[in-house]
């Protein structure tokens, strides 16, 4: 089959062709940069946090009537209160472990500093230390979160110190993720090092490295040190306080129901409320909740998008089919076979979607552009844009073959008829 | 005539009942998920205090060590509690008030509800004359009762109702932290949106529920909500002489030439303390008024951008499919407007008719459309995010819902109207 007639035919419809090649276009260049987007979101919602996330939980709470912690004596009295909680969640049956924490991954509640293999110095900026995040919690931290040592020693009993909240004085040992003590020392050798916390010029050791563990903050502001975790064996007593607890396997709700009457039981002078006991899959679930959302209101319009665009060419084709009616009566009394016409709507719809795709691609990466300049984006990968070129294609032919199939029906003797 | 029109378009519509479903559809999809997220936008980007947000001012100072100093960089987003006091004790502006966000465990006199933390808010006592808030019952503290750390607080109407069953409980008594507070005022609703006073806590959180003292919260140590920034030694056991920012600052400046003399005062301030010795940077002061201050800290999420420039796409194409299937709806129809064209109708009433038939399928997408931003607005406040529930439809966008339906279904109609209108009568005939 030669091109021309088919070429012939489409001058004759300029507008309309103009019209369904730009639909597809445009609808490719959305779709492409929708389904671009979903695919970070589900990316970024799916990362690991490094911690073993099934059976843990976290308790926050705060004590009423408890002691400032602005001064030594409160602080003792703040930190036993701690202990006797902590030794209440630990006695309950169901428990596997617990470590007191500042805050955990997602939680969007951090305490961030630098840490810098220099020590501070008072002159002017001199201190340009890595950014990180810190947990303050003691030995049962590692056991408690799931997290993987991957070097060195975890902290023991003697490690753990306690202090008030607001008192900055520097830790002894940290154990670091192995993304920060990568980033602190390239070459790998950072067990054993010296560091230095928030420019100060006390030395800190590290003493261990867990595989990974991502910082609290879930905003775009903490990108540049989303791996950057710090770990500080030291108990933080103010009038509030949180717990992390593992439950053994298939008892988690059980003690997550168990937990409040306990703490109550214990020291009665508190505060918890409906959230207060919060499973790590709600924290998550809360975290994420908006990237969620926007993930499925991208997939939704860039499926009706697709849908509009397929009525289209079917609306478009049959009305073409309901125009040359006569011209394929014609073609078919001349001795075209029935395939020769279905071929022929099918390679006009080809060259329509093949010019529209084209466009398509120039739009999508244009829009790409235009999205980097303005949000967070990254460059679209080829990928993307190659599987939503032949996606295109294939719905245009999906949509064309219902009207083809009617043209090729068309008897040879609508020829000698009147319309 | 336009009768007579309307009556040939609905004529016309019915003949292709799928085709028109599909325009108006088309065109109702693409109309119901602009005017939804256009709503959302509006929600968010809107002017928490219309009619005096241009006269309440946000100052910065930058009292930071030399520790990581670039010239260029912006002063601190929040005030030190020294900085703060002292601005505050200049009185150089209309109303001026130092706060910072908190949460305190309340406990109920009755015993029917359990004690419960509630968000709460510590201030000075300018808050409540300079944002305008209503009151339902008693009125907002005194500058006397800052100054005595006065163990008094102000409910919202949704504490009230909690705590109280929605009576006047002024002159009662609540537990906070074991403290004993006199209420002295209850709000009457009262939501300004953004949360513009203190955006660390949630720029569309729902707001405080109590608010206290800000010397009676500091001195009872009531734990804090927010963000500390600290520089140098940082914070030390006693905030307020940490070095660090924890305070929000407002101030109200009725006219143009107040604000110039309050940025004038702003930099003899750091000048002096500079001079003597307390800040070391050179003097770097903003005064930003309330839309200048959420504008800078973009509180409108860029996800609510993004979905409107989304919604817009897909208008744009559900506009190009309406237009390519008019094209092919009045140009199947040549030979009846042929006739018309040869029984004396000019071409100008052609195409009157043409647009009258586009503008039919304009109202009734656009009435799919409202439909569809309602359906798409309920969704919208079934999400948990904390914007959710303020987003509804108001007049001027349910208007603008139908204008924008109908302007783009006769935007869309304009080419395939011109085309049909082209084809000469006698050709059409002839054909035939």
């Amino acid at each position: 089959m030669t091109m021309h007639p088919i070429l012939a035919a489409l001058r004759k419809h300029k507008a309309g062709v103009v019209l369904i090649a730009l639909q597809i276009a445009l609808t490719l260049a959305i779709v492409c940069n929708a389904v671009f987007i979903i695919g970070q979101r589900i990316e970024r919602v799916n990362r690991p946090t490094g911690l073993d996330e099934s059976n843990l939980f976290l308790v926050s709470q705060q004590w009423v009537g408890a002691p400032s912690g602005d001064d030594a004596a409160s602080v003792e009295k703040l930190d036993s209160l701690q202990l006797t909680d902590l030794a209440a969640l630990r006695a309950l049956p169901g428990v596997a472990s617990v470590a007191p924490i500042n805050s955990l991954p997602l939680l969007n509640s951090s305490w961030n500093g630098a840490v810098d293999h220099k020590p501070g110095d008072t002159n002017e900026g001199s201190f340009h230390g890595t950014r990180t995040t810190y947990y303050f919690s003691d030995d049962q931290a590692l056991s408690t979160l799931g997290l993987r040592l991957v070097a060195g020693r975890n902290f023991t009993a003697a490690d753990v110190g306690h202090q008030g909240f607001r008192d900055n004085s520097e830790p002894s040992v940290v154990i670091l993720t192995r993304a920060l003590a990568d980033k602190l020392f390239p070459k790998g050798d950072a067990l054993g090092k010296v560091i230095y916390v928030n420019g100060s010029t006390k030395p800190t050791t590290i003493i261990g490295m867990v595989e990974r563990m991502q910082v609290p903050g879930t905003g775009t502001w903490t990108n540049s040190f989303v791996w950057n975790a710090t770990l500080v064996p030291t108990r933080m007593d103010a009038n509030f306080s949180r717990y992390a607890i593992r439950a053994k396997p298939g008892q988690l709700d059980a003690v997550m129901r168990a937990v409040t009457p306990a703490l109550y039981k214990a020291n009665p002078m508190r505060v918890l409320d409906d959230d207060s006991v919060r499973s790590f899959a709600q924290i998550r679930d809360k975290a994420y909740q908006a990237d969620r959302g926007m993930a499925i209101l991208m997939g939704v319009v860039a499926l009706i998008l697709l849908c509009v665009t397929a009525a289209g060419i079917v609306g478009l084709t049959s009305f073409w089919v309901g125009q040359r009616h006569r011209q394929i009566g014609v073609r078919r009394a001349l001795g075209a076979r029935k395939i020769d016409i279905l071929h022929y709507f099918q390679i006009e719809n080809l060259l329509i979607a093949g010019t529209g795709v084209v466009i398509g691609v120039l739009l999508a990466l244009s829009l790409n552009m235009w999205l980097m300049s303005h949000y967070e984006m990254t460059r679209i990968p080829v990928l993307y844009v190659l599987t939503g070129v032949l996606a295109m294609l294939a719905i245009g032919q999906a949509a064309v073959f219902v009207p083809a199939r009617r043209a090729s029906n068309v008897p040879p003797v609508v020829a000698t008829r009147a319309v | 005539m336009f009768t007579y029109y309307l009556d040939l378009a609905l004529r016309s519509l019915k003949r292709n009942k799928a085709l028109t479903a599909l325009m108006v559809l088309a065109l109702a999809l693409g109309i119901g998920a602009s005017m939804t997220t256009l709503t959302v936008l509006h929600v968010l980007s809107g002017d928490p205090l219309p009619g005096k947000s241009h006269q309440l001012f946000y100052p910065q100072l930058d009292p930071q060590d030399m520790d990581g100093y670039k010239p260029q960089d912006e002063p601190p987003e929040q005030v030190s509690w020294i900085d703060g006091m002292a601005l505050l004790q200049a009185r150089r502006a209309h109303f001026q008030a130092l706060m910072t966000g908190g949460a305190v465990p309340i406990q109920p006199a009755q015993s029917s509800i359990d004690p419960f933390f509630e968000d709460a808010r510590y201030t000075t006592a300018d808050f409540f004359p300079m944002f305008d808030v209503p009151f339902l019952y008693g009125q907002g503290w005194n500058a006397t009762d800052d100054e005595a750390s006065a163990h008094v607080a102000v409910l919202t109407r949704e504490l009230n109702e909690k705590l109280f069953g929605g009576k006047d409980s002024t002159g009662q008594t609540l537990r906070m932290n074991d403290v004993a507070f006199r209420i002295v005022g209850v709000l009457d609703s009262w939501r300004p949106t953004p949360h513009f006073y203190d955006l660390n806590t949630g720029s569309y959180s729902a707001d405080e529920g109590v608010f206290v003292p800000l010397a009676t919260a500091t001195d009872l140590k009531f734990a804090r909500n927010g963000s500390t920034d600290c520089w140098d030694k940082g914070s030390s056991e006693n905030m307020k002489t940490a070095t660090c920012t924890w305070l929000q600052f407002w101030v109200q400046l009725d006219t143009p030439a107040e604000a110039t003399a309050y940025r004038e005062f702003l930099l003899n301030y750091s000048r002096e303390q500079k001079a003597l010795g307390h800040f070391q940077r050179p003097p770097n002061v903003r005064l930003r008024d309330v839309m200048g201050w959420l504008d800078y800290n973009k509180v409108v999420p860029s996800d609510v951008h993004l979905q409107v420039w989304l919604a817009f796409g897909f208008l744009l194409v559900c506009l190009v499919n309406t237009v390519g299937l008019m094209l092919a709806k009045f140009l199947r129809r040549s030979g009846e407007l042929g006739v018309r064209r040869a029984l004396g109708a000019s071409r100008r009433s052609l195409f009157a008719q043409l647009l009258v038939e586009a503008g039919a399928v304009g109202l009734v997408g656009g009435a799919g459309g409202l439909l569809l931003a309602l359906l798409g607005l309920w969704l919208v406040r079934g999400q948990p995010s904390d914007y959710a529930a303020l987003a509804h439809l108001d007049l001027p966008m349910l208007l603008a819902t139908f204008v924008a339906a109908v302007m783009a279904s006769l935007l869309a109609g304009l080419l395939p109207a011109w085309r049909a209108c082209l084809t000469p009568p006698a050709l059409q005939l002839k054909s035939n």
